[in-house]
Order: structure tokens, then C-alpha cells, then sequence
């Protein structure tokens, strides 16, 4: 199957998340995190910030509602047989806070083949209720087995 | 006078996830791949069994850098990594890194996360600021 381009410089509506309390605690217990501004809003001010923080990772579960649609986008037409993530970069500004209200978009910054492989790269940029920026994220998709 | 020096190793962690992590980092994450999940359904795919989800190891690379920099989760600024394997459950996970660049309380590390010689995660890069 030949590779489909269609999507390159496409971009999605915006995504909503409302941050909350024991959705932070539950990621960063996972992720085995013991900073109390993670679990403590009391310990959270006292470091300066206006509520329980999100540990900067936290970005994939407040965006990743905004890549979802966009890999089954029929302009994508990504075969998910054959797909692996290949790498992620995100770059954080200002802290999450619980109960903040994040807004994400996505576009499809490039689609081209290498090595028999297709790369699908997404960018996200996400911000909160103020308008400030809070992450953006780079995500690259790798599919096997592409005609070039 | 930087935090680090160029070329100085990174305290690190490691972690042995067990069998069920994938379980709750699915629950956390929302990421419901049965890859990470069903055993059956991975050995379907061709994998030996159920995998970790790599955002879950990137997750560990980010407390890592987090962690070397003070603690504070304002010290990560940016974190990008390259997948390049596979990773299983019930095996240790080993985050370790060099200092790269280093410019007063600014350092770039250089990241690896692997179980024995495999490099699950390599080429991570992550700036942060010392606190």
C-alpha cells in the first residue's frame, strides 16, 4: 500500500480535559512518584503552587484524548497492525493544577517514508483555562511494510 | 560553577514492575492497548507476552531527570526519547544518564532506560533546571 499524505498540515477541534485530584494521584502512583505535590494540596501551596501539581508526564493523559480521532482519521488511514510508537518529545510551561481546564489541538506535521517504513508526526499544543501553554508535544508513529 | 559538570553520571533508578502494572498504568493512562494487557492477544501478534506501554518507561526516565534535578516537577522542561525495543513486566528497568551540556543551573542529560542489554529507551534527551 502506498504511502498517503493526505493529512500532512491537517488539523483537529480542540480537546477538553478537566484535571482532577485522584487522576493525578493515580498517575503518579503508578508511576511510583512520592513528592507530596503530587498527592497534598497543602504540601503542593507550600511549594508554590495553587493546588495538587501533575507530574509533567501527566500530558499523556490530558492529550491524549486529541490523538485518538486523529489516527483513526480516514485521511490518516494509519494500518495499526503495523504500527509502533516511535519516539516523543514534549516540552513543558506552565505547571497543571487540579482542576484546571486543558485544551489540546493537533496537526499532522509530516507523513513520508524511509527504510520501507511510513513516519507519522503529530504536534500537540496544549493550554490551560488562562491561555498559557502548558505542554507541546511532538508524537512520531512508525508503520512497517510501506511501498515508497 | 554549573549544578553538574559535563560528563558526570545521573543518580538513575531502578524498578521492577510487576505483573499487574501494565494493568493499572492502562487504568491511569486510558491506554487500553491489549498488548499491555492480554496475554493471549500479545502471543496472537507475535510478542512473547504482555509488554509495558512505552510512555509508562518514558515515565520512569522523566522521574529520573526529575528526581536528579531537586525533585520539583518545574525542573523537567523538556524530555524527547526514541523507542527502540520492547520491555516486560516482572524484569528490572534500569534509568541511567550523563550530564551533556551544563550551563549554571541549566543541564542537558542524556538518558538510557533498559532491562539487562536492552535498550528500551535510548537517545532521551531531557533539560531541566537545578533547584
Amino acid at each position: 500500500m502506498a504511502l498517503k499524505t493526505d493529512a500532512v498540515g491537517k488539523s483537529w477541534p480542540a480537546y477538553e480535559y478537566e484535571v482532577g485530584r485522584e487522576k493525578i494521584r493515580e498517575y503518579a502512583q503508578v508511576i511510583g512518584l512520592d513528592n507530596p505535590v503530587h498527592f497534598d494540596a497543602e504540601a503542593a501551596r507550600a511549594a508554590g503552587y495553587r493546588g495538587i501539581v501533575a507530574p509533567p508526564m501527566f500530558v499523556v493523559v490530558y492529550a491524549a484524548g486529541a490523538m485518538g480521532p486523529v489516527l483513526f482519521d480516514p485521511d490518516v488511514e494509519m494500518n495499526f497492525a503495523a504500527m509502533v510508537h516511535g519516539g516523543q518529545e514534549f516540552e513543558w510551561g506552565e505547571p497543571v493544577i487540579s482542576g484546571d481546564l486543558i485544551t489540546t489541538t493537533t496537526t499532522c506535521r509530516d507523513i513520508y517514508p524511509k527504510d520501507g517504513k511510513g513516519f507519522y508526526v503529530f504536534e500537540t499544543e496544549s493550554k490551560n483555562q488562562n491561555g498559557d501553554l502548558v505542554c507541546k508535544a511532538t508524537w512520531t508513529n512508525i508503520v512497517r511494510g510501506i511501498e515508497e | 560553577m554549573s549544578a553538574k559538570e559535563k560528563g558526570e553520571k545521573i543518580a538513575g533508578l531502578k524498578v521492577t514492575p510487576d505483573k499487574f502494572l501494565p494493568h493499572r498504568y492502562a487504568g491511569a493512562s486510558g491506554d487500553f492497548n491489549p498488548i499491555h494487557i492480554d496475554k493471549e492477544f500479545a502471543q496472537m501478534v507475535g510478542l512473547p507476552s504482555t509488554i509495558l506501554h512505552g510512555l509508562y518507561v518514558m515515565g520512569l526516565v522523566a522521574k529520573a531527570a526529575t528526581e536528579e534535578a531537586g525533585g520539583d516537577p518545574r525542573a523537567l522542561k523538556r524530555l524527547s526519547v526514541q523507542f527502540r525495543g520492547m520491555s516486560m513486566p516482572e524484569t528490572e528497568i534500569e534509568v541511567s544518564g550523563e550530564v551533556i551540556e551544563a550551563d549554571g543551573a541549566d543541564v542537558t542529560f542524556d538518558l538510557i532506560a533498559a532491562q539487562g542489554e536492552n535498550q528500551v529507551i535510548r537517545n532521551a534527551t531531557a533539560d531541566v533546571t537545578y533547584s
